[in-house]
C-alpha cells in the first residue's frame, strides 16, 4: 500500500533517518551538558559526543576532525567562508569568482561584499549548467582571493569538475570554496582528491536534523583562515562562537556515518529509479531534461513539460506527490527560476519545469505512481492549454505578439 | 503522523480556496469555438514568458447580442485556470454589454484569491474584454474604448 503524500523533494530537505533520531535523543534528556563545560561529567559527555561526530563528519569527506567548524547550517557556512575569506585575505586582494547558478546564500553574500568593496565575477554557464573552464582561467588573477563554485547544483543536479576548478584557482594563489550542500553524503567527496580549501554542507540534506551544518576549513597546504562572523566565547577555534548544538551535531555525525556506509548503494539504487522516472516521463512529447545528464547527482531530475505551467501542473497531484517547480507563480515577482534562466531556457520552459528529487526512502511503487499521475496531469493540462493547441496546429508561438502584462 | 497531516492540509487550504480547487478539478467550458464564424469573438491575453496565457472565446447571438456559448483554454497556475473557468460560466446568458461590467474584483471575491493571485483575475477580465472587442470588430460594431487597468 502506498502512503500519501509521496515525498520527491529530497533536495529541499530529507526526512531524518530513524537511526539518526535514535542517536540524538539521549543528548536532549540525559546528556544535555554544554560541550564547553570542562568541569563536570555533563560537559565531558557532551564534548566526547561532539568529538566523535566531528570525526565521523571529517571522515565522510576525507578531512581531519580539526578542519570541521560547526555552524547552524549551510547558509551560515557559505556566509562564513566567503565573508571570512574576504576579511582575512584583504591584503592579497578583493576579487571573488562565482557563477550565476549558485545558491542565493552564495550570491547574496557576494552582493553584500560588493557594497563593501569586493570585486565579484559572476561566470555564466552553458545550457547544461556547466561553467567554461577556459573562461574561469581567464578571469582568475593574482587579486583573486576566492573561487566559490558549488559542488552540485540544487535545481538541476549538475556536478561541477571541482578538481579542475581547484587547480585553476590554486595556480593564481586563490582559495577554492565549494558549497556542497546537495552533494555531501550523496556522492563521494574527498577534500584532498578534489583540492578543496573550504566547503559548506549541512545535515538536513543527508537524513540528519535541520539547524546544523559545517564549514570545512583546510589546515594544511595551505593553512586557511577565516575571520569569525559571529563573535563570542571563541568556540570552534575562534571561527564560530556560540554554544554547540550537541544533539544536532550528534545527529549530523550519525548521518555522516550512515552516508559513508550507504551512500554508494543509495546512489546506485536511486540513479536506476531516477533514470526510469525520467525515461517514462520523457515518452511524452515536448518534455526536456534540464542540466547535464552526464555529470549529475544520481537522485535529481529536472524536466520541463512544454506548454503547461509548473504550478498549475503540481496542483494536479501535490496532495499526493511533493515536488517543486521552477515556476514562480507563487512569488510576487512572477520571475521563474534564475538557475533555469541562466541555462538560457526561455521563461516559458522555466515556468514549465518540475524538479523530482529522490531519497533513501523512495520506493519503486512511489515512482510507478508518480509516472502515472504526472503523465495524466500533463496530458490533462495540455488539453486545457491554448499553447499546446497552437503547437499542435503548427503555429510558431514566437511569431505571436503577446500582450505582456 | 496526524499533526503533520493537519499541517499539510492547512497549507493547502491557505494556498487554494475550495472554489479554486473545484474549478481546477472540474473546469467548466474547456474547449475551442470556431473562430471562422462571425458570431465568435476570441480574446488571447497574457504571455508564455509570464507563465499565464488565457484564450477566451464567446459565441454571440446576433439578434439578441446574448452570449450563447463560451469556451476557454488556459496555460497557467490553478488560479488562472479557475478564473477563466468561472469567467466562461458568468458570460453565458449575458449580453455583450452586460459582460463588459464583469470586474476582476468580482472574480477575486468569488474564488477567494490571495493578493499574489489577483493578476489571474485581471487576466480573465482582460480576456473577456478582448473577446468582446474581437466580436465587435468582426461584426462591424463601433470600437470600444476601454480603460487600462493598472493592477498588473
Amino acid at each position: 500500500m502506498l502512503k500519501f503524500p509521496i515525498y520527491l523533494d529530497n533536495s529541499a530537505t530529507t526526512p531524518m533517518d530513524p537511526r539518526v533520531l535514535e542517536a540524538m535523543i539521549p543528548f536532549y534528556l540525559d546528556h544535555f551538558g554544554n560541550a564547553a563545560s570542562r568541569s563536570h561529567p555533563f560537559g565531558w559527555e557532551a564534548e566526547d559526543a561532539v568529538d566523535q561526530a566531528r570525526e565521523r563528519i571529517a571522515k565522510l569527506i576525507n578531512a581531519s576532525e580539526k578542519e570541521i567548524i560547526f555552524t547552524s547550517g549551510a547558509t551560515e557556512a557559505d556566509n562564513l567562508a566567503i565573508k571570512g575569506v574576504f576579511d582575512m585575505y584583504a591584503r592579497k586582494g578583493n576579487h571573488i569568482v562565482t557563477a550565476t547558478t549558485e545558491h542565493k546564500a552564495v550570491l547574496d553574500t557576494c552582493k553584500h561584499l560588493e557594497k563593501l568593496g569586493a570585486e565579484i565575477t559572476y561566470l555564466k554557464v552553458d545550457d547544461e549548467g556547466n561553467i567554461n573552464l577556459e573562461e574561469l582561467e581567464a578571469v582568475v588573477t593574482e587579486k583573486t582571493i576566492l573561487v566559490a563554485l558549488m559542488y552540485a547544483n540544487n535545481e538541476i543536479g549538475t556536478v561541477h569538475p571541482i578538481r579542475k576548478i581547484a587547480d585553476i584557482a590554486h595556480k593564481k594563489g586563490s582559495l577554492l570554496f565549494t558549497d556542497a550542500t546537495q552533494a555531501a553524503g550523496k556522492i563521494s567527496i574527498d577534500v584532498e582528491r578534489d583540492g578543496i580549501d573550504l566547503m559548506a554542507f549541512t545535515a538536513h540534506k543527508m537524513y540528519g536534523p535541520k539547524g546544523v551544518g559545517a564549514l570545512y576549513v583546510r589546515r594544511k597546504n595551505p593553512r586557511v583562515k577565516v575571520t569569525a562572523q559571529i563573535d563570542g566565547g571563541g568556540h570552534e577555534r575562534g571561527m564560530r562562537s556560540g554554544t554547540l548544538n550537541v544533539p544536532g551535531i550528534v545527529g549530523f555525525g550519525k548521518a555522516a556515518e550512515l552516508a559513508m556506509q550507504e551512500m554508494d548503494a543509495d546512489a546506485a539504487r536511486l540513479s536506476v529509479m531516477r533514470d526510469h522516472l525520467e525515461a517514462e516521463l520523457m515518452k511524452m512529447e515536448e518534455a526536456y531534461v534540464n542540466g547535464n545528464r552526464n555529470s549529475r547527482l544520481p537522485h535529481i531530475t529536472n524536466i520541463s513539460f512544454k506548454y503547461v505551467e509548473g504550478e498549475g501542473l503540481m496542483m494536479a497531484f501535490n496532495q499526493n506527490i511533493a515536488v517543486s517547480s521552477g515556476s514562480a507563480c507563487t512569488s510576487a515577482s512572477l520571475e521563474p527560476s534564475y538557475v533555469l534562466k541562466a541555462l538560457g531556457l526561455g521563461d516559458d520552459l522555466a515556468h514549465s519545469s518540475i524538479r523530482f528529487s529522490l531519497g533513501r526512502f523512495t520506493t519503486d511503487d512511489q515512482i510507478t505512481y508518480t509516472i502515472e499521475q504526472v503523465t495524466k496531469a500533463v496530458n490533462k493540462l495540455r488539453e486545457m492549454s491554448p499553447l499546446w493547441e497552437m503547437f499542435k496546429q503548427g503555429i510558431d508561438l514566437s511569431t505571436i505578439e503577446w500582450a505582456e502584462h | 503522523m496526524p499533526f503533520e497531516r493537519q499541517l499539510i492540509q492547512n497549507t493547502k487550504i491557505m494556498a487554494y480556496s475550495k472554489k479554486v480547487l473545484e474549478h481546477y478539478e472540474n473546469p467548466k467550458n474547456v474547449g475551442t469555438l470556431d473562430n471562422k464564424k462571425k458570431e465568435v469573438g476570441t480574446g488571447l491575453v497574457g504571455a508564455p514568458e509570464c507563465g499565464d496565457v488565457m484564450r477566451l472565446q464567446i459565441e454571440v447571438d446576433p439578434e439578441t447580442q446574448k452570449i450563447i456559448d463560451a469556451k476557454f483554454k488556459t496555460f497557467g497556475c490553478g488560479s488562472a485556470i479557475a478564473s477563466s473557468s468561472l469567467a466562461t460560466e458568468w458570460l453565458k446568458g449575458k449580453t455583450i454589454d452586460e459582460a463588459l461590467t464583469i470586474d476582476n474584483m468580482d472574480i477575486v471575491e468569488e474564488l477567494a484569491l490571495p493578493p499574489v493571485k489577483i493578476h489571474c483575475s485581471v487576466l480573465a477580465e482582460d480576456a473577456i474584454k478582448a473577446a468582446i472587442v474581437d466580436y465587435r470588430k468582426k461584426n462591424g460594431l463601433p470600437e470600444l474604448v476601454l480603460e487600462e487597468k493598472i493592477v498588473h
